[in-house]
């Protein structure tokens, strides 16, 4: 069985590597130094257990998975952090609090062990909580091939709904992003971002202007020449936000 | 109001007189005397009620106090009425009839006044009272949290721990070390006053205990340079000034960038300030990660608090270096005026 450690500190990846020599049958397939190396690695090892700390340069550990279409098991590391804390807690999500003993160690491989099935859908659950933290939201972090762009949420134009993807526009071009509308709608700030349409989700301070748009619906004209439809209901939802 | 009531009660004066069957022209001048030497005595009463507020068991004195002021309004009033008067028909024998109904309606009238006074002037310092409490509260909850974050790094106190636990079975010396200087640099943190003054040089051997610990920590990633002349390491400055401006720099760069970051720092002695730049690289495309941001607020505030000027914190990103520059002016412009009860202006 593989596993890779992704950490910051080279201290604290030795540390887990030290406690795994217990345990032959885990190989180290590698070690990561943040979440850009992460994802190459977890891509191209596909691992059974991943030690994952949170806080890291430019992606968080979070962040990070959300950019996995297959998420490994993981058991996060962290120092301090009561919000990640309360989440692990809500779905059942293993961690180990810095600094951490070869009993506690021990405990969390045990458990992994045992629950090996049924990790994906509660850490599924857990990115969807830790989402909304005021620091996740203020962001898009997306996949362009082998690249990471991370996308500060007021460079956003507006969203649309593509299949099972959401395409996020910005002044760089388009970028897909496996989450759903309602997702976004949740989770960006409702005075900027405003579901204007089922499938649309537009930054308000983008807009120019209005237009009546065939009966009964209108479309945004944005400061890019872009246009978003804007359906009845939409209309009232802008209109609130707009204060007009 | 006050004025609506005083002028009713005049009004109601003349035409009691009037009905009493004096002539119109005994009645105003009556009333008018009466009532404005009566508006007179009420003033004294609540000028004296605004800075002497009885407590409860003297209301007593009140009371006789007002019969007091009664009396001298009565004799005073019947003085200025008969030389106002005196001349017109059967006025004196009427007047001498009255007195006593007047000393009543002159001892209810100051006996309100007081009352009313007593009830608002105490409630309006209940309410002063009140506001006091609250904003010294606010202030010392402030210093408090303000203390508390400055001994209570979680975030550095865990790592460092886990970096000594790690250490232990690899580099047992190192390990020790480590535990030797974070000793060091909690010690330093909490025997400091907050408003204490030290040399810069001292807070620098601060910084360099800290920056080790860190390098620990992150190992090739962080590197440091520092540019301070000679004049600057004897400057006086607040203690523990510099330090959140590092930690800042180090979480921005370590966490804002991957791959190798240098943190910089320059000191100079310009137009009698110690200026201090602390310059870390970032990515442009990059947001200031959480919890950066807090450390240059506190820092502003300190400032602020000590100089009562706001111009003492820069703050520049140009391309790809963002840089914080702080200036501290002599310790000698210190606004004493300026700090708030509470936080104590040492100096050694």
């Amino acid at each position: 069985m593989k596993t890779i450690i992704i950490d910051d500190e080279p201290l604290a990846r030795s540390i887990v590597r030290e406690y795994l020599k217990k345990y032959p049958e885990l190989e180290i397939a590698q070690e990561c130094n943040d979440g850009f190396e992460g994802v190459k690695a977890i891509q191209q090892d596909q691992p059974d257990l991943v030690f994952l700390d949170i806080q890291m340069p430019k992606i968080n550990g979070f962040e990070m998975l959300e950019l996995l279409d297959q998420r490994p098991a993981v058991i996060f590391t962290t120092a301090f952090d009561e919000y990640a804390i309360k989440a692990f807690e809500a779905h059942a999500v293993d961690y180990l609090l810095k600094p951490f003993n070869q009993e506690r160690f021990d405990r969390a491989i045990q458990k992994w062990k045992e629950h090996a099935v049924g990790y994906e859908k509660n850490t599924s659950e857990l990115l969807e909580t830790v989402s909304h933290s005021p620091a996740q939201s203020q962001r898009v972090v997306v996949k362009t091939g082998s690249k990471i762009k991370i996308i500060p949420s007021q460079d956003i134009y507006f969203l649309e709904a593509a299949d099972d993807y959401v395409k996020v526009h910005t002044h760089e071009g388009n970028f897909l992003k496996n989450k759903t509308m309602n997702h976004f709608e949740k989770t960006l700030d409702p005075q900027q971002f405003v579901r204007s349409h089922r499938s649309y989700i537009v930054n308000v301070q983008q807009i120019t202007r209005i237009d009546p748009y065939e009966k009964d619906n209108h479309i945004a004209i944005l400061k890019s020449g872009g246009r978003v439809p804007v359906s009845r209901n939409g209309y009232a939802r802008l209109r609130t936000v707009l204060g007009l | 109001m006050f004025g609506i009531g005083w002028a009713i009660a005049l009004a109601e004066f003349i035409l009691i007189l009037k009905w009493l069957k004096m002539p119109w022209q005994v009645a105003i001048i009556d009333s008018s005397i009466s009532v404005v030497s009566l508006l007179a005595f009420s003033l004294l009463i609540m000028n004296t009620l605004r800075f002497y507020t009885p407590k409860r068991e003297r209301y007593i004195n009140i009371l006789t106090w007002c019969l007091f002021l009664m009396g001298i309004w009565l004799a005073l009033n019947h003085w200025l009425l008969m030389l106002a008067a005196g001349h017109f028909d059967g006025y004196h024998q009427f007047l001498k009839s009255s007195m006593p109904v007047r000393g009543s309606f002159g001892l209810l009238i100051l006996g309100c006044v007081s009352l009313i006074s007593v009830v608002w002037f105490n409630s309006q310092e209940q309410k002063q009272a009140e506001q006091r409490k609250t904003d010294a509260e606010k202030l010392s909850k402030e210093a408090e949290l303000f203390k508390l974050r400055q001994q209570l790094q979680p975030h550095f106190l865990f790592n460092s721990l886990n970096s000594i636990n790690a250490l232990i079975s690899i580099k047992p010396d190192e390990a020790r070390k480590m535990v030797q200087q974070l000793s060091d640099f909690l010690r330093g943190t909490m025997r400091r006053e907050e408003n204490q003054f030290i040399r810069f040089s001292e807070e620098l051997e601060y910084l360099k205990l800290y920056l080790e610990i860190e390098k620990v920590r992150f190992g090739y990633r962080l590197k440091t340079e520092m540019d301070i002349s000679e004049e600057a390491t004897s400057w006086k400055i607040p203690s523990l000034l510099v330090q959140p401006l590092m930690e800042n720099a180090i979480k921005f760069g370590l966490y804002g960038t991957t791959g190798e970051v240098t943190i910089m720092l320059r000191a100079r002695v310009i137009d009698k300030h110690l200026v201090v730049a602390v310059m870390n690289p970032f990515d442009a495309d990059m947001q200031m990660p959480e919890g950066t941001g807090f450390g240059l607020n506190s820092v502003k505030r300190r400032l602020y608090l000590l100089f009562a000027r706001t111009d003492l914190v820069e703050i520049n990103k140009e391309k790809n270096c963002f840089v914080v520059v702080i200036r501290v002016p002599a310790q000698e412009d210190l606004a004493d005026t300026l700090i708030p009860t509470g936080t104590k202006v040492q100096s050694i």
